[in-house]
């Protein structure tokens, strides 16, 4: 395995992506607006004539928990798209033909696909704390922001999702051969993420610390075997011969 | 350079590719002629490990195609040229050599000096920083060509070159080919072009499924009983159909003051055909020899 091609490669694809306008305002804006709401949301609470909800603290932890969820939305359809706009721009037989091995091409392609979304999302996740805090320090006179539920969160389980869902793309992107297609896969990559976003809103499990631990673990034994799947799945010479 | 022994490649029940044997010479520019599904494409892309083989034995220079190890040492030694050009059209023509003068691990110095060379001989440094996306086929095929020759590598291995492009974009390529051997790069071509194959190509295997046929052009022609000639008299008479045949030549057809004569040998039998027609009182105006016989040797072989 050589690092450097897999970041030559990476590097290729975030140049694409970049110039793909409606990939890159997917990918920023998504983030971004998802904040706004968000703190949209902590405002209404707040002026609310009850004041804080009850649940306030599981509210915002919700809330925070939702970046989870993207994270394993939007490397998704980039992860999918990045592998089947090769076969459609016809560009991965020469590709396949250089002295490039499969685990350096999918290292490339996961990298590209991991950073930007991961960015923006952490990006997101700062607007919407950081407005949290704004408008909550008055009423409960500490910064409900940063917290270790959030550490955990943003920083251990958003990249295992994200990991989760670019591994599965390449999976299941290899056996479909259009971009509709792979972007119809990569949409159901959310929903272990989203059952365990409602078990929290439902009381059925907590966010807090040792459970989403517990979960980043769980994800991370997954994200390794799916790791090994995704080298053993991606065969050039099925791509090469069935692909059409 | 290129030598196979038995080569064969099955998807299934289906024989794409059966027992192929064959050498190809270093400095050579060797042709696979054969009709779509013929196995040319399947051939290329075994030779370029992209695919395995079912059985046989192939090697590339010093090294076993379908040995893992030796698989990426030949895909550094080989260009490859896809029937498709397979840009990106999104990146400028030269991020796109660029990525592959990467991807090779040419050094930087070099891949520069490559890029500029081969975009300047391709006619297309002008157009360096726009999208490949914005190129005709043709110069979207030169810069595929040049994307196969940016490591600089020893052959180089071409399915179907000039597919697709205008005579003007096609006769480009076919000369860049020709510069290409005189830089001593051995040039494995697939082509259905018989043209092409007959303008460019050192020797020519005639390809469907199986080995039909392996030469030179002139050794191609020579397999179907030889080649025609036409002869433009001014006046035809039984005096000279009569001289003619008694050289018991092949067939001969007269159309008007037009004989179409096959030839086996035309060295030989050219002169004593003349010298036939002029004892015989004859005024020749013309003699050439007849439409393309490598289509009649390719289309005799195929048919088979």
């Amino acid at each position: 395995m050589n690092w450097g091609t897999s970041f030559t490669i990476a590097v290729k694809e975030l140049t694409i992506i970049r110039r793909k306008k409606s990939i890159i305002s997917y990918i920023i804006l998504l983030p971004i607006i998802l904040s706004i709401l968000f703190s949209l949301v902590v405002q209404n609470d707040i002026a609310s004539p009850s004041g804080i909800s009850p649940n306030y603290q599981l509210g915002l932890e919700s809330l925070t928990y939702f970046f989870v969820v993207f994270a394993a939305i939007l490397p998704a359809s980039i992860a999918a798209y990045s592998i089947v706009g090769e076969k459609v721009e016809k560009s991965l037989e020469p590709l396949l033909a250089t002295p490039t091995t499969d685990g350096e091409i999918l290292l490339g392609k996961s990298i590209a696909s991991f950073v930007l979304p991961l960015l923006a999302i952490w990006g997101g996740a700062c607007i919407f704390m950081v407005s949290t805090d704004y408008l909550t320090y008055n009423l409960i006179s500490y910064y409900f922001f940063p917290n270790w539920t959030s550490g955990v969160m943003l920083l251990l389980l958003a990249p295992l999702a994200a990991i989760f869902s670019i591994e599965l793309a390449v999976i299941l992107s290899s056996r479909v051969s259009d971009v509709r297609g792979a972007n119809q896969v990569s949409g159901l990559l959310f929903i272990p993420f989203m059952a365990v976003f409602l078990a929290g809103v439902e009381g059925a499990i907590s966010f807090d610390v040792n459970t989403l631990l517990i979960f980043s673990g769980i994800v991370l034994i997954v994200d390794i075997g799916l790791f090994f799947l995704s080298s053993s799945t991606f065969s050039r010479e099925e791509i090469l011969t069935k692909w059409k | 350079m290129i030598e196979t022994e038995k080569l064969t490649r099955k998807f299934g029940d289906l024989v794409a590719v059966d027992n192929l044997t064959f050498r190809v010479n270093q400095g050579e520019i060797f042709g696979f002629l054969g009709p779509n599904g013929a196995g040319k494409t399947t051939t290329i892309r075994m030779l370029c490990c992209l695919i395995s083989k079912t059985s046989g034995q192939a090697r590339i220079a010093e090294y076993e195609v379908g040995n893992k190890s030796d698989s990426l040492k030949i895909r550094k030694l080989i260009g490859f040229v896809s029937d498709n050009v397979g840009l990106y059209d999104s990146l400028t023509a030269y991020e796109n050599l660029d990525y592959y003068g990467k991807l090779y691990k040419c050094p930087e110095s070099s891949r520069k000096e490559n890029i500029e060379r081969f975009l300047r001989i391709l006619g297309l440094w002008e157009k360096k920083d726009f999208a490949a996306g914005t190129f005709s086929k043709g110069m979207k095929q030169k810069l595929a060509i040049a994307r196969a020759l940016i490591h600089d590598p020893e052959i180089l291995f071409m399915d179907e070159p000039t597919a697709n492009l205008d005579p003007e974009a096609s006769k480009t390529v076919r000369e860049f080919i020709l510069e290409l051997k005189k830089e001593k790069k051995t040039i494995f071509l697939n082509t259905h072009n018989l043209d092409e194959a007959q303008r460019i190509c050192d020797r020519i295997g005639i390809l469907n499924t199986k080995l039909m046929a392996l030469g030179t052009p002139t050794e191609l022609e020579h397999l179907v009983g030889g080649s025609k000639i036409v002869i433009q008299l001014e006046q035809v008479n039984d005096a000279i159909l009569s001289a003619l045949k008694k050289l018991s030549l092949g067939n001969m057809i007269r159309d008007d003051r037009k004989l179409t004569i096959e030839v086996t040998d035309p060295d030989k039998e050219n002169p004593a055909i003349v010298r036939a027609i002029v004892n015989a009182g004859g005024n020749i105006q013309y003699v050439s020899p007849a439409g393309s016989s490598l289509e009649d040797a390719y289309l005799k072989l195929v048919r088979e």
